[in-house]
């Protein structure tokens, strides 16, 4: 268990969280403490709209401990429409075919169970086709 | 800064080594090195090591190492860059012995993948990714290579798919003459096309398979070696560049990034253009990192390095041989032993003692280790000593 | 002292008007037909079938999943900032904790935390409303100028029992406010309850028992019709005073009986009984039927919703559409869209989907 690195990372987790850099506006996700590029001091918070398009993606058939459940699952990398790319996997495809450019919207789902059916379990940013 | 050559080497077969522990497998390197080297002692050793802290439960391998062959009393620890932690950690040696700190130094790539199974087994290596960014979304370095093999066939749609395969049917048909290999067969193109999706569009035939195994290299002065009985290979070029760890931070998630500018460094160092070399030692941890790495090294424009595996440059017989002795793919892939690997591999080349595999009149090699999709790019010059 | 007229009466009227200010529902895409469940159990006998088909969470969803999506879509209808929440409660029979409420991570993903009530509420079926009750005090007596109450399951049926082809998955979230604000103006509530065991998990059990025919006239409709009868003699009011009536809805049937028993007929019914085509969601069903219903409502419309929970009790609620309807509507995802978003699934995708399939 794992408990305080998953606690602190709580509302990126959930609701993509992330900063906006006050020195020069850059859109940052996931959070650092210094803006990638103008290295000044990130912290201010900024909450992302959740839409975006995939960038990339590809279909995994074997799983890491504490997802082996859900295998086989779609990983992608997402761009987000503020700018920042984030790694997240596609949830809800059902019989969709996916395709890079496809947009998609961020839900909040269970990512993974510590220590099966008595861990914590770990809720995060996942993304699915835009609905309607 | 003084030159630095290479006095010996030692390499054990990689594969499944049941009967070897940490201690048993870096010895055997350790010692095969040393007797290469004519007997000489390290006065420094740097382990390259990834996994031997959660996979075997030990840290401080330093101790373990110099402890388990007598060399009690030396300065001794890992070095940790992922997959690029043994050419990291022989990057160390080399840059104690051209500093003048120490005359002999010793760099170890060692890893013990085997001893675990099932989920557990894995679970180690998947500390190269960004654990809460990456992995905690249920990424594998298998999954990430998947993201960067689709993107590039999206952004290149020209791309041959079946063109990717040239680079596992080379790495296994160089694997064939050389001992130390895991898969010593010959791999038909029909059997790459026929091969299951591991992580679309990777199939089980681009992924270089995990191993355990341990090599070990001996530097010194030219001095000090003057009067060994094999020829001498000099480090004329060494550099180490990092990326972002995570993939989904780089502006350009398919330019390596790391992996062209350490080999521009090293390149500049040793004072060569990388179409100087006689043959790469690259990082085909997967085959779309092969074209990514042959693309940042300048061999081919962007978008355009998979078209090098069309015909036979990067064969034996072609103008840019890789993975002469299998590479990742079919020498096999012991995490962080590997760097240790490719120097060895490429010491056999530019001494003439890589047998059937030899390059004619190697004179030049350049090696390149990745740790990770190029978050950390190691990549060193050797040149044959006139 | 000025007292709320409403003390002297049994139903539950606060003493500000409150009002729904915005709504949410989420449905999960998979759907498990019936005719499925009758193939594996009943050698492919479809007669009397309970519903067409049932709403399967995905492998990563649950309560609290189902609960932050219908609270995100409920905050697009209020267009207030999630941190004037002053409380968020969560009612199901399914949270994924025993220990460790639902509502903070609900709370926390809807960025209304700290500052805020937060609790988890059980009562079988009749949890979302009886958070929406709570939820009207709060409001209603002027300590909290908004109130988000969720009902959500996914329900749980034992392989082969009578259950399993109706226990489903979804929610629905309602942030209560100022009447003046509200898009649906609550104008009473009130609450029937009894000791009736007709339905019940014990702690530690993964199915519950029930009481089968037991679960009917005792339970069901005596509950839904003695707090729909009593609401509509306290209000004056007759079933044709309204457009639409909401029932509790763990099949197809009860409702419809139901309904005719008060005197509803079945186009009063219609746009809220979505138990044929997305199954019986528990703490969910009432409250997904009163989203159907607000989705299409007009301006003046008067609606009677009765939930059920076993156990047993009912909550009627009196509630009048206002002129804001028109412009929440299209805020947020409808409820016949997620509807409509529909995978169908085998009995074996369904057992893994629900980890019917023992992997330990």
């Amino acid at each position: 268990m794992e408990v305080p690195r998953h606690w602190r990372l709580k509302k990126q987790r959930y609701a993509l969280v992330g900063e906006v850099c006050p020195h020069c506006d850059s859109k940052i996700f996931p959070p650092r403490d210094v803006c990638p590029y103008c290295g000044g001091e990130a912290k201010t918070q900024f909450a992302f709209s959740g839409r975006g398009q995939v960038y990339s993606f590809t279909k995994m058939t074997s799983a890491p401990t504490g997802f082996e459940q859900a295998a086989p699952y779609t990983m992608a990398l997402v761009q987000l429409e503020e700018g920042p790319v984030v790694t997240a996997q596609l949830t809800d495809i059902g019989d969709q075919s996916i395709e890079i450019g496809m947009p998609v919207e961020m839900v909040t789902r269970k990512l993974r169970t510590d220590e099966a059916e008595r861990g914590m379990i770990v809720y995060g940013y996942k993304f699915r086709p835009v609905m309607g | 800064m003084r030159d630095v050559v290479i006095a010996g080497i030692g390499q054990t077969p990689v594969g499944e080594q049941w009967e070897l522990s940490l201690r048993n497998s870096s010895a055997l390197a350790i010692q095969a090195a040393r007797k290469d080297a004519g007997g000489l002692k390290p006065e420094s050793m740097y382990v390259g090591n990834l996994l031997a802290p959660v996979a075997s439960h030990q840290a401080n391998l330093g101790a373990l190492l110099t402890d388990n062959t007598n060399l009690e009393g030396i300065e001794a620890y890992s070095v940790e860059a992922g997959e690029a932690s043994s050419a990291a950690a022989f990057r160390m040696a080399y840059l104690a012995v051209a500093s003048g700190w120490v005359d002999v130094a010793m760099a170890v790539g060692v890893e013990k993948y085997t001893d675990r199974a099932g989920q557990d087994q894995d679970d180690p290596i998947y500390q190269i990714l960004d654990y809460d960014y990456e992995y905690v979304q249920g990424l594998t370095p298998l999954s990430q290579a998947g993201l960067l093999f689709q993107r590039y066939l999206h952004e290149n749609p020209s791309a041959q798919r079946d063109a990717f395969g040239a680079f596992p049917l080379i790495a296994h048909e160089n694997a064939v003459h050389n001992p130390n290999a895991m898969f010593r067969k010959a791999l038909r193109p029909e059997m790459y096309m026929k091969a299951g999706m591991v992580s679309e569009p990777l199939n089980m035939f681009d992924v270089a398979p995990y191993a355990d195994g341990a090599a070990a290299i001996l530097l010194t002065t030219p001095d000090i070696a003057k009067d060994l009985p094999h020829s001498l290979v000099r480090v004329i070029g060494s550099d180490t560049a990092i990326d972002t760890l995570a993939v989904h931070d780089r502006p350009d998630p398919l330019a390596f990034r790391a992996a062209g500018i350490s080999l521009e460094q090293a390149c500049h160092q040793a004072g060569i253009l990388p179409s100087d070399v006689d043959f790469f030692e690259l990082h085909d941890a997967f085959s779309i990192y092969a074209v990514l790495s042959l693309e940042a090294a300048g061999f081919a424009p962007r978008g355009e390095g998979w078209k090098l595996a069309l015909g036979n440059t990067l064969t034996r017989h072609g103008d840019l041989p890789i993975s002469t002795m299998g590479g990742l793919k079919a020498r096999g892939f012991p995490l962080g032993a590997t760097g240790a690997y490719q120097i060895v591999e490429a010491v056999l080349q530019l001494r003439g003692q890589a047998g059937e595999n030899q390059i004619p009149n190697a004179r030049l090699g350049l090696v390149q280790s990745l740790g990770g999709p190029a978050s950390t790019a190691v990549t060193h010059v050797l040149e044959k000593m006139a | 002292m000025e007292t709320n007229p409403a003390l002297n009466s049994i139903l539950l009227k606060s003493k500000l008007p409150v009002g729904i200010i915005g709504y949410g529902v989420y449905i999960p895409r998979y759907r498990l037909p019936a005719v499925e469940v009758a193939r594996i159990w009943k050698d492919g006998d479809t007669s009397g079938l309970p519903i067409k088909e049932k709403a399967v969470p995905g492998l990563d969803e649950d309560t609290i999943s189902i609960s932050i999506e219908a609270s995100r879509n409920a905050l697009k209808r209020a267009l207030i900032d999630p941190t004037d929440l002053r409380a968020v409660w969560v009612g199901s029979e399914s949270h994924p904790y025993a220990v460790k409420p639902s509502s903070t991570i609900v709370a926390e993903a809807i960025g209304c935390s700290p500052h805020v009530q937060a609790g988890d509420w059980e009562f079988a079926c009749k949890a979302g409303t009886e958070a929406m009750v709570a939820a009207m005090g709060l409001v209603g007596s002027g300590m909290a100028r908004y109130a988000l109450a969720i009902g959500a399951d996914t329900a749980q049926g034992r392989p082969g029992d009578a259950l399993e082809y109706t226990a489903a998955a979804g929610g629905a979230a309602y942030i209560l406010g100022p009447g003046e604000e509200s898009l649906a103006v609550i104008n009473a509530t009130f609450s029937y309850v009894t000791d009736t065991p007709d339905f019940w998990r014990r702690p530690k059990q993964s199915y519950p028992e029930h009481g089968q025919r037991f679960t009917g006239d005792p339970a069901y409709f005596k509950h839904i019709t003695e707090a729909g009868s009593h609401m509509m003699k306290e209000m004056g009011t007759q079933p044709s005073d309204y457009q639409y009536a909401i029932f509790h809805q763990p099949n197809t049937k009860f409702p419809q009986r139901v309904a005719a028993q008060l005197g509803f007929s079945k186009e009063q019914i219609k746009t809220g009984l979505l138990c044929p085509v997305i199954g019986n969601t528990y703490a969910g069903a009432a409250v997904v039927g009163l989203t159907a219903v607000l989705d299409e409502a007009k301006p003046g419309d008067r609606i009677l919703m009765v939930s059920f929970g076993s156990g047993a009790g009912s909550d009627a609620m009196d509630i009048t559409v206002t002129d804001k309807i028109l412009e929440r509507q299209g805020n947020a995802t409808k409820t016949t869209d997620y509807i409509a978003r529909r995978t169908e699934i085998d009995y074996a995708t369904y057992s893994r989907l629900r980890g019917k399939l023992a992997l330990t």
